[in-house]
This record gives C-alpha cells, sequence and structure tokens, in this order.
C-alpha cells in the first residue's frame, strides 16, 4: 500500500463522531477519503466554510484550503477569515491534521520554511496548531533516509511543543510531557527499524500493531 | 445611492507607492477587473496587502509578476514562483504573516482597536522584536493593526445602496479589508435593487465605489 495512504487511513480513526476538523494541504487531504458517512465529521477549511465535501467541477465559487473546486454539504456554512481563524484560534476545531518537515521530542513542529530554499508561507498552520484542541502529524517517517523526528528542530519552528500525536507510514508516536511514546508499528516493519529511522528517542512499554490501514 | 464606475475610472483611485489591500484566497473571490484596471494605470511601487502572492497569471499575484509591487503582507506565497524570483533579486519585500493573524490585524484597524494579542507565532520567529503581553497567566503576542489607502474587493453581489453579500468562499477577506481602508471599491457580478438586509454581508457605509461586470466565477 502507498505509504500516504497507510498514513491517511489510520489519521482517520482518529476522528470521532461530531468532531469539527482542519486537514491541511498533502497527505492531511487524503484523510477525508477515509472518513466513514457514520462518523459524521464535519470539516473546515481556513477560507471561510464548515462543511466541505468532495471536489468538485471548476464553479470556483467554492475552493477548498487548496485553491481547488469543491462542494458543500448538508448543514455547512460559510464565514470570513476573522471568524474562520476565531473559530480555529479560539479552540473550537477538534483536531487538525496537517504535514511537517520536522517534530521533536518536545512536539515542536516545523513546517512553513527552509531557509535560503524553499519559503511558501506559513498559511495558517501557525494558527491552527495553537488553536486547535489536538494536534496530528501527517508526515513520511524520513526524508530519503534522513530522520523527520528529531530531538530538536533544526528549521524555524511554526509552534513550539503543540504535536499530540505524529502518524508516519512506520508507526504512530504520541508526544506526551516525558518524550515520544511508541505506540503503534507497521506489521511491516520492526520496533528496531523504527527506532533506527527516528533521531528522538522513543519511549518504548506497549506497542501494537498499527490499526486501520489493512485493505 | 452608491456611486457605479467604470473600468478605466478606476486610475482616479490608485498612485505609485500607495497601499492596498486586495480581497481573495489563492484568488478565489478576488476582483479580477478592479486588478486589471490597476495594471493598465501603470502605478507601481505597490504595497499589497493579501491573503496570498495568488498565481502568476490570476488574482493579485498580475500585479506582482508585472513588477508593480514593491511590498508584499501575505501568509503564503508558495503557489506564484514570480514572488520568490523577485525576492531573490532584492525587487520586492515579502513580510510573512500568519493568516489568522493577518485577518485579526486587518480586523482591528478597521474596528479602530489599537492592535490584537494572539497566542500565535509564539516561540516562533514571528515573535521576534514584538511585545509579549501576560494576560490572565497566559502570554500573547501584540499585534499592531494593518491599514491601507485603498480596498480591491472581489466575490460579491450588490444592491443599489453598496450593500453587498458574497458568494461561497469568495468572501474570507473581503469583508474586513471592507472597513480597514480609505477607499474601497467593489466588484461585482450583479446588482439588485435592494439585498435582503437579513442577508446583508458587508453594509454601505463601508463601500464607496461599485464596478459591475466581475466574473462570476472570480
Amino acid at each position: 500500500m502507498d505509504e500516504k495512504v497507510i498514513i491517511a487511513k489510520r489519521i482517520a480513526l482518529e476522528l470521532k463522531k461530531g468532531y469539527l476538523v482542519n486537514l491541511g494541504i498533502g497527505i492531511p487531504t487524503m484523510v477525508a477519503d477515509y472518513i466513514s458517512h457514520d462518523q459524521e465529521v464535519f470539516l473546515q477549511c481556513e477560507n471561510g466554510i464548515i462543511g466541505i465535501g468532495p471536489l468538485s467541477e471548476c464553479t470556483t465559487e467554492l475552493v477548498n484550503a487548496g485553491g481547488l473546486c469543491a462542494t458543500i454539504l448538508p448543514g455547512g456554512s460559510f464565514f470570513d477569515s476573522a471568524t474562520s481563524f476565531s473559530i480555529i484560534r479560539g479552540g473550537h476545531v477538534d483536531v487538525t491534521v496537517l504535514g511537517a518537515l520536522e517534530v521533536d521530542s518536545e512536539g515542536s513542529i516545523a513546517s512553513w520554511i527552509i531557509p535560503g530554499k524553499k519559503v511558501p508561507g506559513m498559511g495558517g498552520a501557525m494558527d491552527l496548531v495553537v488553536g486547535a484542541k489536538r494536534v496530528i502529524i501527517a508526515m513520511t517517517h524520513s526524508n530519503k533516509g534522513v530522520p523527520k523526528i528529531l530531538k530538536k528542530c533544526s528549521l524555524p519552528l511554526t509552534a513550539y511543543k503543540q504535536a499530540n500525536l505524529i502518524v508516519t507510514e512506520m508507526a504512530v508516536i504520541e508526544v506526551l510531557e516525558d518524550g515520544l511514546h511508541l505506540l503503534e508499528v507497521n506489521p511491516e516493519n520492526t520496533i528496531e527499524q523504527v527506532v533506527q529511522a527516528t533521531e528522538a528517542p522513543l519511549i518504548i512499554n506497549q506497542v501494537i500493531p498499527m490499526r486501520g490501514i489493512e485493505l | 445611492m452608491k456611486s457605479f464606475i467604470q473600468s478605466h475610472e478606476v486610475s482616479k483611485f490608485v498612485k505609485d507607492g500607495m497601499s492596498i489591500m486586495v480581497g481573495g484566497f489563492l484568488s478565489n473571490g478576488s476582483p479580477e477587473l478592479l486588478i486589471s484596471a490597476v495594471l493598465e494605470s501603470n502605478v507601481s511601487n505597490l504595497t499589497i496587502i493579501c491573503n496570498d502572492g495568488g498565481y502568476e497569471d490570476k488574482g493579485v499575484g498580475r500585479l506582482i509578476s508585472a513588477g508593480r509591487v514593491s511590498k508584499l503582507i501575505a501568509s503564503h506565497i508558495g503557489t506564484n514562483p514570480a514572488v520568490g524570483r523577485l525576492m531573490q533579486e532584492n525587487k520586492i519585500i515579502v513580510k510573512l504573516v500568519p493568516q489568522g493573524t493577518l485577518a485579526e490585524q486587518i480586523r482591528a484597524a478597521g474596528a479602530g482597536l489599537g492592535g490584537i494579542l494572539t497566542p500565535t507565532g509564539m516561540n516562533t520567529v514571528v515573535a521576534e522584536g514584538k511585545k509579549v503581553i501576560t494576560v490572565q497567566g497566559k502570554e500573547f503576542l501584540l499585534e499592531e493593526p494593518i491599514k491601507a489607502d485603498l480596498a480591491l474587493l472581489g466575490g460579491a453581489i450588490a444592491d443599489e445602496f453598496g450593500n453587498l453579500r458574497y458568494r461561497g468562499t469568495m468572501r474570507n477577506f473581503n469583508p474586513i479589508m471592507a472597513m480597514a481602508c480609505d477607499n474601497v471599491i467593489a466588484e461585482v457580478s450583479e446588482v439588485v435593487k435592494m439585498l435582503d438586509p437579513e442577508m446583508v454581508i458587508t453594509a454601505h457605509p463601508f463601500v464607496d465605489y461599485i464596478l459591475v461586470g466581475g466574473n462570476k466565477n472570480g
């Protein structure tokens, strides 16, 4: 299975009935494909919509946070950017899922700039990770063999100590006060392989096979 | 009755070196006709405040690609390669601001507030040089209001009084920018005699001029 699909499928399990959820660009957007109807999750996009639905043919009256034409589901609403970020910053979003370049053992996140190389900007990410009740990082475990889960982030931060859960194609890791707890490992990998691919120390108590990723 | 203007009249309201807020999110809800009119007026050295840098050939990005913008205040510039290129050539200064902070800074200016206190950006480069204020035991950054000389709004339907409502996600930054600028021009795709007062999003005192003919697909 594609590693991005594994990540998206596993994260979909974290979304509980009635949750208001914001999905970032990239792998996070794919999570929407694996949310079941009876989960009754509402998706919010920072450009001013609750209840965003599947992509559509272009009318451009309605786009998602990636600028792609989409639809609105029953019960949805539109609002301006200040209201949208009141929802986000004000703690009304239950879960935000976003990608990252680096995450560290304290839960700090770097996702918006590679100085001298790539400067896309932070968009709404800094507000989302500070305001959402729960922050889930969706990313590949390493970048061409270079670990992305570090002792300390080397890139400029998006936020300090805000990540709650890290989901990669190899593992599910929870961020707690005392460090990173390895909770689940993809059966295609061993715990040792996960430890090797992770620069930050992992606290290992009870590890179970990664849930929700069966075909 | 609000003043309805034609494209060629837009040049009366723009001049070199002015600051302009442009509504839209990745050009969705951006006023393409007004942007074209600004391009035709040949002004340059503009300070643009917009959510993002748009696309090279769409939205506010067209002003940037054409070299008319010397300073851009935005939350995201990744969709317009022209911004990065001009930054490297030292032809544009870009100030990146978290999107929610940008929205509140604009709202604060329009609401007559001296700034806002936000937890966003604490312990990041965004906090550098800014005052940290503790309220009820929690630390916040003081972010100052942002106003501009002119607002160019898009995605709207107007009535003859100048009241506006918006379509779908085209609302985004438009209503708050309407409050934060000395002059406000709204590009609308449709004019009706009178909007249902319950449906009005931007009340007419915030709007100075209306340009009819905006693309419904903004």
